[in-house]
């Protein structure tokens, strides 16, 4: 183990002693960044976006629902891949790193639900409708549930990691599902309104205030998570000396 | 190779044939559930002919879940388990075995009786053959997904309820289809494609679950 920089490579923040002060400095910035953007977005919103021709001012709701379901799906791979990294190098720092992502994939889980329900009340007329995306976005919600609890239940933290991550590669299959769920079966939730290859079918203002929202929420997965980071590296090395020092050092200005 | 993939196979079934008890509370939760719901929800015929297809296919995937946590609790609380670990045989074969033994004492029983219960439920009578062809191609997928939580489960405390919020999500895309196809055909639109998709899916899960598997009790049993 050795803590000094061995020359320029990325690789070296795999290990936690490197990546442990590194997540100590990088998150209050993205958290800044989260707010900052967080502002933008809603001013852009609530006040710059126009109201919608056909559903008034209910649409808004997409500026908070529809990062929100990026990030659950997107989450939901970021910690399969750092599963899969973690099976195939043996790193423990990425089982780690999809502990820490999953209560906030959850989080935005159950935000898109909540944030759907309230607009598909006055919209369809039901908070809830049995239709594809709605079904296979609440799936996703207990593929969360079941990761966090299972990897919560073993106390073996090797083996939680181990157990975790094939459970998170099973449930990564039901993720294009969910994507592709508006294409496949064609009900009621209406289609991707942003598309990369076809001019957007929206107002510039609103998809603009769509993606600075997304933005704002990328900037706090990445805040929330290096922050939740930190305390699970601390508890995994709490058997070398680096932790003895850093716990001494922060003991000592507190 | 072959010759340890019925070894294993013999020796589950002769096990499950000495404790022939439990494949028949099994069965016997089947039924169970089955007939509660003509008194949870009304005795009207119509009703329950709608609802039938969804009826038989949740009670038979509960009555797989509800027997799953045997599928290697015996042989992990024994030391079976660890010596097939340790054996140079490819853990894949046995664990193919294992889960072929487990439907063929589990699954194969409900598929058997599921006709009879549809009659109960006063089912279209041209939908049964499809009835049995779903659960045929249904209730294999939802042991080899099953396998794998029992495996991540073993021995964790709360096991059980947690083997159930693991793996229900993933059998949901099976209840669509099973239930599908026999609502399907007993409206006249055809299961075709219903049964075709549990097929693949079947194809699926019998080339990927017990490789995940077979990963999931070395990590168990480390």
């Amino acid at each position: 183990m050795n803590s000094s920089p061995r020359g320029p490579s990325l690789l070296r923040f795999a290990a936690p002693q490197n990546f442990y002060p590194l997540a100590g400095r990088m998150a209050p910035w993205f958290a800044a960044i989260a707010v900052v953007l967080t502002l933008a977005g809603l001013w852009l919103a609530f006040f710059v976006a126009p109201v919608d021709a056909t559903q008034g001012n209910v649409y808004r709701v997409i500026f908070i629902h529809v990062p929100a379901a990026w990030m659950s799906m997107f989450i939901y791979l970021v910690m399969a891949f750092w599963s899969a990294v973690g099976l195939i190098m043996n790193t423990r720092l990425s089982f780690v790193m999809s502990q820490a992502l999953a209560p906030t994939g959850a989080m935005f889980c159950f935000v898109a639900l909540l944030t759907g329900a309230l607009w598909g009340r006055p919209t369809w007329g039901a908070y809830w409708v049995w239709d594809a995306r709605l079904t296979s976005q609440l799936l996703l919600l207990f593929l969360y549930f079941g990761f966090i609890a299972l990897t919560r239940a073993i106390e073996d933290p090797r083996r939680g990691d181990r157990a975790g991550a094939i459970i998170a590669l099973v449930g990564a299959v039901n993720v294009p599902v969910i994507y592709f769920s508006v294409k496949w079966w064609n009900t009621l939730h209406q289609g991707a309104s942003v598309s990369l290859t076809k001019a957007p079918s929206m107002a510039t203002t609103m998809l603009v205030g769509m993606l600075v929202m997304a933005f704002a929420s990328w900037a706090y997965t990445l805040a929330v998570t290096l922050w939740r980071v930190r305390p699970m590296i601390l508890e995994r090395e709490r058997h070398t000396e680096w932790v003895g020092a850093v716990l001494d050092r922060e003991g000592a200005r507190s | 190779m072959l010759r340890t993939f019925f070894a294993v196979l013999r020796r589950d079934l002769l096990l499950a044939w000495r404790g022939r008890a439990d494949v028949m509370v099994t069965l016997a939760f089947f039924v169970i559930v089955v007939c509660l719901f003509p008194f949870g929800v009304g005795a009207e015929p119509n009703l329950l002919r709608a609802i039938a297809p969804g009826v038989l296919w949740v009670a038979a995937l509960l009555a797989c879940l509800l027997s799953l946590h045997r599928l290697f609790a015996q042989d992990y609380a024994d030391g079976t388990l660890e010596q097939l670990l340790l054996s140079s045989e490819p853990a894949v074969l046995w664990v193919l075995a294992k889960v072929l033994a487990f439907w063929l004492t589990t699954g194969l029983p409900v598929v058997a009786v599921a006709p009879g219960l549809a009659l109960l439920l006063d089912l279209e009578q041209g939908a049964l053959p499809v009835l049995v062809l779903s659960l045929a191609l249904g209730t294999p997928i939802l042991a080899l997904l099953g396998a794998v939580g029992a495996a991540l489960t073993l021995g964790v405390r709360g096991g059980g309820m947690l083997l159930a919020l693991l793996i229900l999500p993933l059998f949901v895309p099976v209840l669509i289809f099973g239930a599908g196809a026999v609502e399907a055909e007993a409206s006249g639109t055809g299961a075709v494609a219903h049964l075709l998709l549990l097929g693949g899916g079947l194809a699926g899960a019998l080339a990927l679950a017990p490789l995940a598997c077979a990963a999931s009790l070395r990590i168990s049993t480390e």
